[in-house]
């Protein structure tokens, strides 16, 4: 029951995705607005602003480099967390260490 | 005419497939890992629909080529950039996820979260 | 792991390894690539090492006192690079009205500060991997 349940929901959650995705407008088209001025613009003018004929290393580490500067902030906090978590006593977990196991 | 449409948009019917079965694995599972494991299969389905929906028809890489004279038509760059950072922010969550599902283990002696929760009920009963 | 064949194809391979972690950071701005693949794959190198010859050998390869000082200069570096723009007179991160070298399309020192930014994260990202695994290394043997 609980199974049956379970699988109603994640067809029906299916069916709403792919009907929905039936309105887009077709994958792989140039008129699509997903290319817009904004691509456009970086494929033609990457070259002469950078210099650097990558436009995807272009974009991440020029026009946007403020956000991959936030990128490597979220590393250093990924390592400051699982430190915190991992290194380090818990002195209540001691005493309890034989009646847990 | 409609399977013309399915085979048009193959990659959005993949990457909800991913999801649904990323969901499933999600609820169902009891064991931790494999929880963070539908939890990567998620991500995976999210940025596959994000970078195809930047993706051109007999588009090249956008890598400029600079000796030759005829125009190419590149794939949309932006999506591929932004999708890097949620690589990043993916590996972050996955390694702070195993690292606190470590500190179970050690605290319980098992990562099924239905023995979990069976310990924690004789625990309060206690 | 205590395997002669393991131990001695990974110590053939992990030279290799490196240098195309490294081809692929300082290409990064002329070829598919880039800091977080190029890191990725030298930080995989280490890790590589660490499961043939064992964590305390892992440990000396890279201590847990240099990595912490790469993790944290290679921000600093990205950080001082951006600080250049603003003694200059413009924006934090400006490149080329900032007076970087430019140079040549398509040659290795190019594009302003793009490749010192790309070795930058490739550092970063390298020795996050590395201190990540050892910690859950040292977690899994201590208990």
């Amino acid at each position: 029951m609980k199974k049956f349940i379970m699988f109603t929901a994640l067809g029906g959650l299916l069916i709403i995705m792919i009907s929905s995705y039936m309105q887009m407008p077709p994958m792989g088209n140039v008129e699509n607005p997903s290319y817009n001025e904004v691509a456009v613009y970086y494929l033609d003018e990457a070259l002469e602003d950078t210099h650097a004929p990558n436009v995807v290393a272009d974009i991440i580490m020029d026009y946007r480099a403020l956000d991959t500067l936030g990128e490597a902030t979220v590393l250093f906090t990924s390592i400051a967390a699982v430190l915190t978590i991992l290194v380090g006593k818990d002195p209540k977990l001691g005493e309890e260490d034989s009646h847990h196991g | 005419m409609q399977i013309q449409l399915f085979l048009q948009n193959i990659n959005y019917i993949g990457s909800s497939c991913l999801f649904v079965i990323g969901l499933y694995t999600v609820l169902t599972h009891p064991n931790l890992i494999k929880k963070l494991i539908g939890i990567n299969i998620m991500e995976t389905s999210v940025f596959l629909f994000f970078v195809s929906i930047g993706f051109i028809q007999s588009g090249s890489a956008p890598i400029l080529q600079t000796a030759g004279n005829e125009t190419i038509q590149y794939v949309n760059p932006l999506p591929s950039a932004l999708i890097l950072t949620g690589i990043v922010v993916a590996v972050s969550i996955t390694v702070y996820g195993l690292s606190m599902i470590i500190k179970i283990y050690n605290a319980y002696g098992t990562i099924e979260l239905d023995e979990i929760m069976q310990i924690r009920s004789e625990e309060a009963n206690d | 792991m205590d395997d002669l064949i393991v131990r001695n194809v990974s110590r053939m391979i992990i030279p290799f390894i490196q240098l195309y972690g490294l081809f692929v950071i300082f290409h990064g701005h002329i070829s598919p690539g880039g800091g977080f693949p190029g890191g990725a794959i030298l930080g995989a190198s280490i890790v590589l090492y660490t499961l043939a010859f064992g964590a305390e050998k892992g440990h000396q390869k890279m201590p847990h006192s240099i990595s912490k000082w790469l993790e944290s200069g290679a921000i600093i570096f990205y950080m001082l690079i951006g600080m250049v723009g603003i003694f200059t007179g413009y924006v934090f991160l400006t490149n080329k009205a900032a007076g970087f070298y430019m140079g040549e399309v398509g040659v290795v020192f190019s594009g302003g500060f793009i490749p010192m930014i790309t070795l930058a994260i490739g550092i970063k990202v390298g020795s996050t991997m590395i201190t990540l695994f050892h910690t859950m290394i040292d977690e899994e043997e201590e208990h």
